[in-house]
């Protein structure tokens, strides 16, 4: 149970997967005009990071590291995430009709999305159980949903602020992150006393 | 001619024209996240020319083999396979390196930039324009990372190359570490898009976000971009405009430059409110 806290706690508050570790940027810029969008690639994110992390796991730890593959890993996961991708689009839009209405379109995006292939690369590299794998996973998702959320919030804000000609558009939306990621900061001695 | 493809012109725009990192907004997460020094940049740039350049050619050799219709998981499985090339020899010769860059080799197969040159050019054209374009937007990247690298480590560290800067150390200046922590890259990376954006506003006269969309550039951000985003989405009720509705703006404010002015009225009023 501890090692659970610990793992959530420091995926969505410590190491945020957007705000510390840079995954996932290219959706977190584009996506965060308005609360749909951002709530439709989050669902999406969490759900796809859930399912892949299940896949490649085993096809890791069971298949490619016994007979000595581990350095096709790249190429594997990424094959079977695009693959896991298509797979599940067709099941949801079959079974979960209003799950894959909100999480439609941003389906496929997922596929190019760093932060994917990026959280199933750490969870073998931090050599993880399969049950830790899966919380660090659904940490990286739930921190993924926090930052997507908190910076919608601040964007709706920012439309309607005065803002330089100069830093208009991204550039100021690029500093707006820089400042959201400055309070993320604050949480960096947290596990430390609260696990000790 | 206007529209002529010389191999001089495809090399030429991926520096400054289409800079692929402050223009076209591609490969922002290798960019922000291993820029803590200048070194780490320039390696991280390297690695993705040299990544990009061979899958333009094999990608453009390709062109004619490959059915349109499975050609991503096709370039996908091509990118991935040099990407893991790459690590071998990272490994081998330059281990240092491969250390600090660590999970953003592998990541270099996501890097939008060489799906995206993939996607907008290299299938559409020989594989000499292919080389050529390849490493005009590698060197581009490679210069942006640079200067973003440069000026993280300058005022996050105080070295430059793991020099120490003598203005800095000697001065009796403190480094700022905040430059080397997240937050300072966003800051940099935003600091830098203004300028090439002010910078390419001078001097080029045709911008060239005409023939970026998501299609071609998979994971960019730009205005033009956003309205396909925007017109995918499930459409209901009215969407916000960013200008307010004329009557709704109070006298006040209507003219520039009026925004904090309030008349004593209008404060007596809001105090009622509350």
């Amino acid at each position: 149970m501890k090692t659970f806290l610990i793992i959530m706690l420091s995926m969505v508050l410590i190491d945020n997967l957007v705000l510390s570790r840079f995954l996932g940027i290219c959706s977190f810029l584009g996506l965060t005009k308005s609360l749909k969008n951002a709530m439709g690639m989050s669902i999406a994110v969490i759900f796809v990071m859930l399912v892949a992390t299940a896949v490649t796991y085993p096809i890791y730890w069971n298949i490619l590291e016994p007979v000595n593959l581990g350095y096709l890993q790249t190429v594997v996961f990424i094959l079977v995430i695009a693959a896991v991708v298509q797979v599940l689009e067709a099941i949801i839009r079959k079974t979960f009709p209003p799950l894959y209405e909100a999480m439609g379109i941003y389906l496929p995006l997922i596929t190019t999305n760093c932060a994917i292939l990026g959280v199933m690369l750490i969870n073998i590299q931090e050599i993880y159980n399969f049950s830790n794998a899966m919380m660090s996973s659904l940490g990286a998702g739930v921190g993924y949903t926090l930052a997507m959320f908190l910076f919608t919030g601040v964007r709706e804000k920012m439309e309607k602020a005065d803002i330089p000609p100069f830093m208009e558009g991204l550039p100021s939306t690029l500093m707006a992150a820089s400042i959201v990621s400055v309070s993320f900061m604050g949480f960096k001695g947290v596990i430390e006393n609260l696990f000790g | 001619m206007v529209n002529k493809k010389t191999s001089g012109r495809e090399l030429v725009k991926g520096i400054i024209k289409e800079n692929p990192l402050f223009v076209l907004m591609l490969g922002t997460c290798p960019a922000l996240a291993v820029t803590t020094s200048a070194a780490n940049g320039v390696g991280m740039g390297i690695a993705a020319t040299a990544v990009l350049i061979l899958s333009n050619l094999v990608i453009s050799l390709l062109r004619k083999v490959v059915p349109d219709r499975v050609r991503i998981p096709v370039y996908i499985t091509v990118i991935a396979s040099l990407v893991t090339i790459l690590q071998f020899l990272l490994e081998a010769y330059l281990p240092e390196l491969n250390k600090s860059l660590g999970i953003f080799i592998p990541l270099i197969t996501v890097n939008c930039i060489i799906l995206g040159r993939a996607e907008a050019f290299a299938r559409n054209y020989g594989p000499w324009l292919s080389i050529m374009d390849g490493l005009g937007m590698g060197i581009g990247f490679t210069i942006a990372l640079l200067f973003m690298g440069g000026l993280r480590e300058i005022l996050g560290f105080g070295t430059f190359f793991d020099m120490p800067v003598p203005w800095i150390t000697e001065g009796g200046l403190q480094p700022m570490m905040i430059f080397g922590l997240p937050a300072g890259g966003f800051a940099i990376y935003g600091l830098m898009v203004a300028i090439t954006n002010s910078l390419t506003r001078k001097f080029y006269k045709r911008q060239p976000l005409e023939t970026m969309d998501r299609v071609h550039y998979p994971g960019s951000v730009s205005p033009s971009t956003d309205a396909i985003y925007e017109a995918t989405e499930v459409y209901d009720g009215p969407r916000p405009s960013r200008t307010p509705d004329p009557s709704a703006v109070p006298e006040a404010l209507k003219e520039p430059g009026m925004l904090v002015t309030k008349t004593k009225d209008e404060e007596d009023e809001s105090e009622d409110a509350k």
